[in-house]
């Protein structure tokens, strides 16, 4: 079937001409960037970057021996799970109450979906001026319940600010999906269940929650990865990492030791372990989990 | 085993668009109702409204004679069968029809002798393991009427359950359903706009335009007397002609001006509309034998053999009709065909499209 419907070009080139912008994008932003973090992990530089030497798998071995990076896969496994979850389970419950508004239906979706749109450092910029316990709004609300709220000192609550600003900011994609998931989903079935006697809270987790597997396995590919790369800006934002290493994780620790620390070798390393790690993630949930998934 | 009773029963949407306007149905235990007309009719909505899937505005809906307006659809003891067919994609065929029962709390073995008892009626026991979309369509026909089997509910409602089907597996479908609502003797209401499938069906046949019903009444009695030139030209293929006609007090005038003599037939000032099926035309007989017949001289359009019969297109005063020939017409394009209407085939409809006579 596909090979009878497939294009052929009557020139040679062209078909090499049309995918090279984008071969070009992912050679320069992707390979050559990838390619020279590996190659970096196996030097070693001395502190004036006058001179580097081979050294094999030395880096690797000294960062896997690194309490402090143990700490920061720690960090980094709390911190995406508590993330991809609460990102998705709100966006599945407010997308599930948009689907059932009648009246204005598309100002809830508009609203819902604007978050999106805001830059991670300045989402992280809105969330530190809200619960900052100095200045914060919303910190001086807390406070005042005779709670004693204060992010800067207390790793337990950064953690928390991190993965809600996190989670906050993944929402609306999520949500998104979730509506268009939703609205995918024949309304005579759901009818059908009714009328099968299922509740509405049956007719959810019978009906609804099953079909919308395709559409949740994608976004949990999608938030993990969210979670392990793009949510720099917003730590970098929110507790930069502290107190102490509380909210270090994996991204980050790669950039305090590369950028701040400048340790090149140790940080392309763990660039490196990190690749590994997503890469291996993806495969699983790809072989695994989308074994349950239906595709309608 | 239940009767279902509308009474009055209209629907609204939003403040002024009337869906359903005042229909009264009264359908006996065990009997299939047919509600038949053009799509917008009204038709569904109406069954939604049986089902407890759409709200009633007004009037009464009885299901063995308990009101349930106010019920919802699971409190009903309903089943439906849907025109997409309405199967769980992500549950085996099994599931799906053991679904309902599960959700009732009955006890697993029990479910298990009723999906197996229903599987076996509908010829579905080997694909009891396969998930819907690894059924063809006349399979997944058959799936959904096996979930509403085994439910064993007072009432099936079927919403144009054959559309999706190709010509031929729809006329052996459509023996299969009558068969098994026989079997069961459970009371059903079947939508559909094929006319052809309501007349098949139908013990009661409801013919429904524009939100109201046209006619209620047996299937051969509206073909033989339908109540207005809507119900006349919507069941019969192909169906009734109806030619526009004025009188002048000796003779019946055409659209077009020709007048055509028609003893003691009585037709009001404003004008009618005379109504005769293609079958009952008498081609080239002796006028003679029908007394009081109404003699039409055609313009041939064209004809049409379709093997056991040839269905003669002609004009008659401005105004296209269709005559139904045994066997081959001898007929030509532009030759002129002399067909009489008997008289007791006659009907005689007002200019309001009412039935003047009985």
């Amino acid at each position: 079937m596909a090979s009878s419907t497939r294009v052929t070009f009557p020139n040679k080139l062209l078909p090499y001409l049309l995918l090279a912008p984008q071969l070009a994008i992912t050679i320069i932003f992707f390979y050559w960037p990838a390619s020279q973090a590996i190659q970096q992990s196996v030097l070693r530089e001395d502190p004036f970057g006058l001179a580097t030497q081979f050294v094999g798998l030395g880096n690797f071995k000294r960062v896997l021996n690194d309490p402090n990076y143990l700490n920061s896969l720690q960090v980094t496994v709390v911190f995406s799970v508590a993330t991809a979850l609460i990102a998705m389970a709100l966006a599945l419950l407010l997308a599930v109450m948009a689907d059932k508004v009648v009246r204005g239906k598309g100002i809830y979706r508009t609203l819902l979906i604007w978050p999106y749109a805001v830059a991670p450092a300045i989402a992280g910029m809105l969330w530190l001026f809200l619960f900052n316990p100095s200045m914060g709004t919303l910190a001086y609300l807390i406070r005042s319940t005779g709670y004693n709220w204060d992010p800067l000192l207390d790793s337990g609550q950064a953690m928390v600010l991190v993965v809600a600003a996190a989670a906050w900011k993944q929402i609306s994609y999520n949500f998104l999906f979730f509506v268009a998931g939703l609205q995918s989903i024949p309304k005579s079935l759901i009818e059908a269940a009714a009328i099968d006697g299922a509740g509405e809270n049956k007719r959810f987790w019978t009906i609804i929650f099953p079909l919308l597997a395709p559409t949740t396995f994608f976004l949990l590919v999608v938030n993990t990865v969210y979670a392990f790369f793009d949510t720099f800006g917003i730590i970098h934002a929110v507790t930069g990492g502290g107190p102490g290493k509380a909210t270090e994780t994996l991204v980050y620790k790669v950039y305090n030791d590369g950028f701040v620390n400048l340790i090149l070798g140790d940080s392309a390393a763990q660039s490196v372990i990190l690749m590994v790690i997503v890469i291996a993630l993806t495969a699983i949930q790809f072989r695994y989990v989308e074994r349950k998934v239906h595709y309608g | 085993m239940a009767s279902v009773e509308l009474t009055d029963v209209r629907k609204v949407y939003g403040s002024s668009v009337e869906a359903v306007k005042g229909v009264n149905i009264a359908i006996e235990d065990g009997a299939l109702c047919v509600l038949v007309g053009p799509s917008g009719c009204g038709k569904s909505t109406l069954l939604r409204m049986i089902a407890g899937l759409e709200s009633i505005t007004g009037g009464t809906v009885r299901i063995d004679d308990r009101t349930v307006n106010d019920l919802g659809p699971a409190e009903r003891d309903i089943a439906m069968v849907f025109q997409n067919y309405a199967l769980y994609p992500h549950m085996k065929v099994y599931d799906n029809m053991a679904y309902g029962l599960r959700n009732r709390g009955m006890p697993k073995d029990q479910i298990d002798k009723r999906v197996r008892e229903a599987a076996q009626t509908l010829e579905l026991t080997h694909l009891l393991d396969r998930r819907p979309r690894e059924l063809s369509g006349g399979q997944r026909q058959r799936v959904a009427m096996g979930r509403a089997i085994v439910r064993n509910p007072k009432v099936f409602l079927f919403d144009e359950p054959l559309s999706n089907l190709d010509a031929k597996l729809r006329g052996q479908m459509r023996v299969e359903i009558k068969n098994l609502q026989r079997q069961l003797g459970v009371t059903s209401v079947y939508v559909t706009h094929d006319q052809l499938e309501a007349m098949t069906l139908a013990d009661i046949l409801v013919v429904m335009n524009a939100g109201a019903v046209e006619q209620i009444g047996a299937p051969l009695d509206i073909y033989e007397k339908p109540a207005s030139t809507f119900v006349a030209s919507f069941i019969g293929a192909p169906p009734m002609n109806l030619v526009h006609v004025t009188s002048d007090g000796n003779g019946l005038i055409l659209n077009d001006g020709t007048k055509i003599g028609a003893t003691g037939l009585a037709v009001p000032g404003e004008g009618a509309v005379i109504g005769f099926r293609p079958e009952d035309l008498e081609v080239a007989a002796d006028e003679k034998s029908h007394a009081g017949g109404l003699v039409l001289e055609l313009g041939i359009l064209g004809v049409e053999p379709v093997g056991a019969e040839s269905y003669v297109y002609g004009i008659v005063g401005g105004e296209r009709v269709v005559v139904r020939v045994a066997g081959r017409s001898a007929s030509q394009t532009g030759d002129s065909l002399r067909v009489i209407i008997p008289r007791e085939k006659l009907h005689l409809f007002g200019k309001d499209g009412k039935r003047l006579n009985d």
